[in-house]
């Protein structure tokens, strides 16, 4: 059974249309990332799965149950916001305890379901403060124990971290993964822009882009395999690298052919075999380009050499174009020094220069 | 003998940049001087001036003598003084909350996402961009009992209706509450709702999601978000409150009798007409006194205590 | 038994809620539209007519002639000119007093809050303590200074006094707006060799659009709505429309001409009205601005 289920909804804002007709499946206790970049629609999706916004056309689906018509609060959600969103001159207690109190729950058992969260998220010593007597990340702590005292089945994150400086980022992120852990089938939805947090906190990545869905998959396929230009730009820093050319037949198969340079496809997976002469993109991740001496591209030179602790990025450029590649830290070339790179055929991308779709 | 040729000129560039800095901040100094004068002579000056001359027997004109508190004597004595300070407090109490509840009800409901909601603001609001003086001779016509509202609703066959709180010695203060409440209650209005409207809407959401009904979340999450605002609007009343007389000379002229006298008016009646400087100037000190002493707790919340209270 | 499946947009249900909420909202339009509509209906009607008739009710007979009776031969006392005189003499007294408050408004603000001149900003805190003092406090003393120095009941008086008490309220608004640009911006123009009224009229002035507007709303409204100093100050010759309204309300003997009294009374609130619809947001946040926060 799944847990969040979004049939062909669509959401209209005024007379503008956002989604037209999109779907989505999640199942129990999974953590799913929305990823994309500001507008893409992964906030507003979200608000829609909450019953924040009304959607236009489609259903909603939640444990089994059409909630498109439901109030938030009965669809068994709980929800955390960048901006915390806590009461304010309320206790930390009273912050969490505020909607159960509402719902009419027994004393003793919003005192219990108050002490396990606190207990969890180790926020047990604040419970007596006020929000504005607390430090960002502590602020934050007390946004997921408001939602997990309402013991929902499913949470949203609407950029619960986005608030906050990068090492505090990190550590709340870790936290939130080890709570997605421990709860067992609790699932989870997430909105992000940063891909950071996407890769290590997703069981699956939803991509979106201008209101539509780009790719839905686990990391690794998302990073791997992506399935159209904008996802392979998108995920993956330092970026990927995008060489336009063609393919050609040679005598032993495929080849990728660029200005002067070639790459023989023997290995490369194809969704469904281009016929040769089409043009086409390939993309290099900088870590899968090597430096060494019998390559596959001679004639490199060596332009910027960017030292990053654990590894270094080195912007190599054969006049036509350039490309990014990333070694580790140990061993660098020098501005400068011409270099050899060698590309695996099995871990690059291609893709159609037209529709940009992955080939 | 390097240490020293290098330290030579960066004194002597110093000393050239203190006289500079000097000479480039005299225009700036010169600027301020004429509002310098303007608070040293009219701030400063006319109100000790005033305090001086409350403790005089000036009568049409101003003498430098000394008689103590006498005219504060008399002013407590006097019956006119002593309607006028409680007829302000009456006025500044119902006008100060009436204009607070209204203007934050207002607020509230037009806050519900309803339509036409420019046109109820703009309503709400123009009757505080008119003068005192209009607003006060507008309602003078609508209450006044001979031909206003009373004849209206005795028109509709409602015979013995009565209400003639205009011409009404006890209840007459009354009306000059309705008219300051129909001006003033849509800026309050207007300063609630730029505060509803600067509030995280993810508190609004967070709110959904927990379900708490809306009424509650006005009162237990809203209301203490607005506190500034709230501030604010009862700073801008109560200076109007202070100044109340234009209001009062329009509509009802002191009157019926005395019973809508008020402290501004009295001060100015007599400086200017019962040439009685003396008590005159003693009423405006009270009235400053009164005013400074309603000030300081909130200058001192507002500036001088908040160090370290803002992280 | 429900037979709908939960499809698409929520069903809109016109609650109780809804039918009360636009209730309290057209009934507190209402309330704030009365005295309006009553005055401009009185100001059209003859006096039979509002005699005999409905206060409420619209003119059986409209005739303007309370307008032209009210603009050009209403009594103020003594002179019957009507209140066109008051409105040339508000006119002659708002034109120099905002102009010449927002110059020294601005200047103050400019001076405050990008030059460090020394005990400027304890002038600054009377000048703010003396915003909340009610004007009874001056007034007195300040006839006594004007008389010594023979402007006593002149223009060029009511318009100091308005400068003078517009101090407070300007000089804020100014302040905290150029408190709010980038200090960068004035290092910048320092490095680049600027002075005192060089920044002030090449950099600062020209990013000023805003809050000159928003001071002009303000001391528009203000003055020509001021009532005590116009009457204090200004002498019989140059007393201001609010004045003349009151007198020609007020003072006149025998039956009242309401008519007339409502159509005085609505040209005297025309200059306001018509900068307020005509301003829109720009006057709340003119009010906003010019209250006392920090």
């Amino acid at each position: 059974m799944s847990s969040v289920s979004v049939r062909d909804v669509t959401v209209a804002f005024e007379a503008v249309q956002v989604f037209d007709g999109l779907s989505l499946d999640i199942q129990e206790g999974e953590f799913i990332v929305l990823l994309g970049p500001s507008g893409c629609g992964k906030s507003t999706l979200l608000n829609a799965i909450a019953g924040l916004l009304d959607v236009a056309e489609g259903q909603i689906w939640i444990n089994g149950k059409n909630v498109t018509w439901e109030e938030p609060k009965d669809r068994g959600i709980a929800m955390v916001f960048q901006s915390y969103a806590l009461y304010p001159r309320m206790s930390v207690r009273e912050n969490m305890s505020f909607g159960l109190k509402m719902a009419r729950t027994p004393k003793p058992e919003i005192e219990r379901r108050v002490a396990r969260a606190a207990e969890l998220l180790q926020i047990t010593p604040l419970l007596d403060r006020r929000p504005d007597q607390l430090s960002g990340g502590q602020r934050q702590r007390v946004a997921i124990g408001r939602a997990l005292v309402r013991d929902a089945a499913v949470f949203l994150f609407d950029e619960p971290l986005s608030n906050l400086d990068a090492k505090l980022r990190n550590e709340l992120r870790v936290e939130i993964k080890r709570l997605h852990a421990r709860l067992g089938k609790t699932t989870m939805v997430y909105v992000t822009h940063d891909q950071i947090e996407a890769m290590t906190l997703a069981d699956r990545i939803v991509v979106m882009k201008e209101q539509k869905i780009q790719q839905i998959g686990t990391p690794d396929e998302i990073y791997h395999r992506p399935a159209n230009l904008f996802v392979a730009g998108f995920v993956g820093s330092p970026q990927m690298n995008f060489i336009k050319g063609r393919i050609e037949n040679t005598g032993e198969g495929l080849s990728f052919l660029s200005g002067e340079r070639r790459l023989s496809l023997a290995g490369y997976q194809f969704a469904a075999t281009p016929l040769p002469g089409r043009e086409v993109v390939l993309g290099i991740r900088p870590e899968h380009l090597k430096i060494s001496g019998a390559g596959t591209w001679p004639g490199f030179k060596v332009d910027i050499v960017e030292p990053m602790g654990a590894d270094t990025v080195i912007w190599c450029s054969d006049g036509a174009g350039s490309v990014q590649v990333r070694i580790a830290g140990s061993r660098r070339p020098a501005p400068g020094e011409s270099v050899t790179l060698h590309v695996d055929p099995t871990e690059v991308s291609l893709f159609a220069a037209d529709s940009g779709e992955r080939l | 003998m390097e240490t020293i040729s290098i330290r030579a000129p960066s004194v002597a560039s110093s000393g050239t940049r203190i006289r500079r800095s000097v000479r480039t901040r005299l225009p700036a100094a010169f600027a301020l001087l004429p509002t310098a004068l303007v608070v040293l002579v009219v701030y400063i000056g006319c109100m000790l001036w005033t305090v001086r001359l409350s403790f005089t027997s000036s009568t049409l004109l101003p003498k430098l003598d000394w008689v103590g508190l006498a005219q504060y004597t008399r002013l407590f004595a006097n019956d006119r003084f002593l309607t006028s300070a409680s007829n302000i407090v009456i006025f500044g109490t119902l006008f100060i909350s009436g204009c607070l509840i209204i203007g934050f009800l207002l607020a509230v409901f037009i806050d519900q996402n309803v339509r036409g909601e420019g046109l109820f603001r703009t309503v709400f609001l123009y009757p505080y961009s008119m003068s005192f003086v209009v607003t006060g001779v507008a309602w003078q016509w609508f209450l006044n009992p001979g031909l206003g509202l009373q004849k209206l609703v005795r028109d509709m066959g409602f015979e013995s209706f009565t209400f003639d709180w205009l011409v009404n010695q006890r209840m007459a203060i009354y009306t000059i509450v309705i008219a300051g409440l129909w001006h003033g209650a849509g800026l309050t209005m207007a300063i609630l709702l730029a505060g509803l409207r600067g509030i995280d809407s993810d508190l609004w959401k967070a709110a959904r999601v927990d379900g708490i009904p809306t009424w509650r979340v006005y009162t237990s999450v809203v209301l203490p978000l607005l506190r500034p605002m709230v501030i604010t609007a009862t700073v801008l009343l109560a200076t109007g409150v202070v100044k109340l007389y234009d209001l009062v000379v329009a509509m009802t002229l002191g009157g019926p009798g005395i019973a809508t006298e008020v402290p501004a008016k009295f001060v100015m009646d007599h400086l200017f007409e019962r040439n009685n400087i003396a008590l005159g100037t003693a009423a405006a000190t009270i009235m400053l006194i009164t005013v400074v002493s309603i000030l300081a707790p909130w200058i001192y919340v507002r500036y001088i205590r908040p160090q370290g209270r803002h992280a | 038994m429900n037979a709908v499946v939960p499809q698409g947009r929520r069903p809109r249900h016109l609650t109780a809620g809804r039918i009360g909420i636009y209730a309290f909202l057209a009934t507190a339009a209402l309330f704030f539209l009365l005295p309006l509509w009553i005055m401009v209906v009185t100001s059209l009607k003859p006096m039979e007519e509002i005699r005999m008739g409905n206060i409420l009710a619209l003119p059986a007979a409209m005739t303007f002639e309370a307008w032209t009776k009210a603009w050009s031969s209403a009594c103020t006392g003594l002179e019957c000119n009507g209140i066109s005189v008051g409105f040339w003499n508000s006119v002659r007294i708002l034109v120099p007093s905002v102009i010449l408050s927002i110059i020294v408004g601005a200047i103050n603000g400019y001076a405050l809050s990008f030059w460090r001149v020394r005990g400027a900003n304890v002038m600054f805190g009377v000048l703010l303590l003396g915003a909340f003092i009610p004007y009874q406090v001056f007034l007195y003393p300040l006839v006594r200074i004007f008389s010594l120095t023979g402007i006593y009941n002149s223009l060029t008086c009511i318009v100091l006094v308005h400068v003078i008490f517009g101090l407070p309220t300007m000089t804020l608004l100014f302040r905290n707006y150029y408190a709010g640009l980038p200090i960068e911006l004035f290092k910048a123009a320092r490095i680049d060799g600027g002075g005192f009224w060089s920044i002030f009229l090449r950099v600062i002035l020209p990013m000023s659009t805003p809050i000159l507007v928003v001071a002009t709303i303000l001391q528009v409204t203000g003055i020509w709505n001021d009532f005590i100093f116009g009457l204090t100050f200004a002498g019989r010759q140059n007393l201001p429309m609010t004045v003349q309204l009151n007198n020609i309300v007020n003072s006149t003997q025998g039956e009242r001409a309401y008519n007339v009294d409502m159509a005085a009374t609505m040209l005297a609130a025309l200059v306001p009205l018509v900068v307020y619809f005509v301003s829109g947001r720009w006057f709340v946040r003119g009010i906003a601005a010019g209250a006392v926060k920090g």
